[in-house]
């Protein structure tokens, strides 16, 4: 009896201490996490004011600015968007509801799953082969656009698809019963139900794509840029222009890169403010995420 | 039967329709309909069908624009030089020191993440309770939703001087650093995706080494965590594919040295890093020394592909288990 006892109490003992192991792996990690936004905000918040969003880069490290940069930032995912959502929501919506299972359709996932693996350098390289020279889309916004919704095509496809598998074949089949198409029921009955969590993976596809820089870098994008793209809309006809899908640009990030790898100390501390606002712009768009998901697990109960 | 019955149902074309007894009028309003919405079945395709042009023009741009620098370049002194110098007056072309560099830094970046990671899966799969799971596991994501330039500030301004207080002469640019702040980046995919291939594994092969008088920890070790191996072992290789095509932390941490040593303090450029480098600079289109970036990345894509195709197989055999 006492045998046993002992044994009992090993048990629990080393329970606990595997436990503590556990919990200490997870401070760790969520200590780093913190260590990193405390260390971003100390050096950065000194630099953030009007002036800093509203002006240029410069050679003096107090007068520099980011506004190149978010504006940048701005239109280039404006035409990541353009490209990632629709492609990634038709294919999703094309592999989930229309695709047979052949091996047309087995290659087509293969090579999903292939471009989720490889690393998003290889996409700038991608683009540089193709879309700068042979397209001749040049150094531009377009390019650069394309590349990064390239970049999260596969993000945008998963969500999709998870999304639709996860709505019961019930549905589907009281709209085929009621004379419904194939496209009726995807349009008025899968999609709206399939929303929330399409929109949670486009909402993560996109906190991807405004971190990215290795790919934009590997184009050429300039770092150095005292001028914004010309303006979509104008006063004299033809009022819209699509001038600024050519013109050269910068982003948040590639412009932190140029400041962090500058020696001097003061250009640190401007790149410290452009990443606290770029992890701002990521994290509150990862928060928006999980709090639809949240929301959604507890509005729909099928 | 019936599971059956509703696979080929989402399968075919809406077959539901072709089962009733219809007449002949009902049955050409029906082909009617469907040739209506052939265009955009079409479309559709296309979108998904996109994803295999993407990976033919990844593919065909290295492989072009590497045959010209291989018709310079041997591959035999690509894979033995041990100089990476292609941009000095006597260039060397040996890949083996950007290799080092990508190799050691993944290195120090998996040994922290996999123990890391592995331990946080298993305490969050089998020790803490759900609430506290669903609290931890987004947040801990968050880590890896940082941007990467953002870490390599991190590693250059934190981690380095953090390091520098134990190791006095340590310098400003080195692979430990880099190394140390990307695992902590690629925790996240390991704990996660193990978390979730530890949640896969039945019920009752838990209650079974209860049963036998095992307590939890016995249980995971012995029971869960070989039960969830291949989704455990697919994770790893993700986090392996991650580190090896990590680019901003290296490049701002590890320095552009391209430098044959296994010593983590020093400082060396990764594949990766070379890129970069490159690519800051102005290097005419069509010269050497931009060909050179693409044959380095050949080398990176195929050493990716090796491990994405070893994870792919690893989790089928995963996911045919249960």
């Amino acid at each position: 009896m006492r045998e046993m006892d002992s044994y009992i109490a090993r048990s629990l003992w080393q329970d606990r201490m595997f436990a503590c192991l556990g919990v200490l792996c997870t401070v760790f990690g969520l200590a780093a996490l913190c260590a990193l936004l405390v260390k971003l905000a100390l050096d950065g918040a000194s630099r953030i004011d009007w002036q800093f969003f509203f002006s240029y880069p410069s050679r003096h490290a107090s007068r520099a600015g980011i506004l190149s940069a978010w504006v940048g930032t701005l239109v280039v995912m404006s035409v990541t968007f353009c490209t990632a959502i629709p492609l990634g929501i038709a294919a999703g919506i094309y592999l989930e509801e229309y695709a047979r299972k052949n091996w047309l359709t087995h290659i087509i996932e293969v090579n999903i799953a292939n471009l989720a693996g490889v690393p998003s350098i290889i996409f700038g390289l991608m683009a540089l082969g193709l879309l700068v020279y042979l397209l001749h889309l040049g150094q531009s916004v377009l390019a650069a656009g394309l590349t990064l919704g390239f970049l999260v095509l596969p993000i945008v496809i998963v969500a999709t698809r998870e999304a639709l598998r996860a709505i019961p074949t019930e549905i589907r089949e009281a709209s085929y019963a009621l004379g419904a198409s194939k496209w009726q029921t995807v349009w008025h009955h899968l999609l709206p139900y399939a929303s929330g969590g399409i929109a949670t993976g486009v909402i993560i596809a996109m906190s991807r794509a405004i971190g990215e820089t290795a790919p934009l870098i590997t184009i050429g994008a300039l770092t150095f840029i005292a001028f914004l793209p010309p303006s979509p809309v104008s006063p004299s006809p033809p009022f819209l222009s699509l001038d600024w899908l050519h013109s050269a640009f910068t982003v948040l990030p590639i412009q932190m890169f140029n400041w962090v790898s500058r020696p001097q100390q003061e250009f640190h501390l401007n790149a410290a403010a452009t990443g606290l606002v770029l992890i701002v712009f990521t994290l509150s768009l990862n928060a928006l995420a999980i709090i639809i998901r949240y929301r959604m697990r507890r509005r729909i109960k099928w | 039967m019936q599971d059956q019955y509703l696979l080929e149902n989402r399968a075919g074309d809406a077959p539901v329709l072709e089962t009733s007894a219809a007449s002949p009028a009902h049955l050409t309003r029906l082909k009617r309909v469907r040739w209506r919405e052939w265009p955009i079945e079409m479309l559709l395709f296309g979108a998904a069908g996109f994803s295999i042009l993407i990976n033919v023009g990844i593919v065909g741009t290295l492989i072009y624009e590497s045959l010209v620098f291989f018709r310079h370049v041997s591959l035999w002194d690509f894979l033995t030089d041990p100089l990476w110098t292609p941009l000095f007056a006597d260039p060397h072309y040996g890949i083996l020191p950007l290799l080092c560099g990508t190799v050691m830094t993944s290195l120090i970046a998996l040994a922290v993440a996999v123990p890391v990671g592995t331990i946080i899966a298993l305490y969050l799969s089998e020790f803490a309770s759900p609430w506290v799971r669903e609290a931890i596991k987004p947040v801990l994501e968050l880590l890896s939703a940082v941007p990467t330039v953002v870490f390599g500030y991190f590693a250059l301004l934190f981690m380095t001087p953090l390091l520098q207080k134990f190791i006095p002469d340590l310098p400003g640019f080195n692979m430990l650093s880099a190394g140390l702040v990307m695992g902590i980046m690629i925790i996240p995919y390991v704990s996660s995706l193990s978390e979730d291939a530890m949640q896969a594994v039945p019920m009752l092969l838990r209650e079974g080494a209860y049963a036998c008088g095992a307590n939890r920890l016995t249980t995971a070790l012995r029971v869960v965590f070989p039960a969830a191996l291949s989704g455990i072992g697919a994770s790893y290789i993700l986090a392996i594919s991650r580190a090896v095509g990590e680019t901003m932390i290296v490049a701002v941490a590890a320095g552009m040295q391209p430098n044959l040593t296994w010593n983590p303090l020093k400082g060396a450029a990764t594949v990766t890093a070379y890129i970069v480098q490159v690519s800051l600079g102005d290097l005419p289109h069509g010269s050497i020394g931009y060909q050179t970036i693409f044959a380095a990345g050949l080398a990176l894509f195929l050493l990716t592909l090796v491990f994405n195709i070893l994870g792919h197989l690893l989790r089928r055999r995963f996911r045919e288990v249960y």
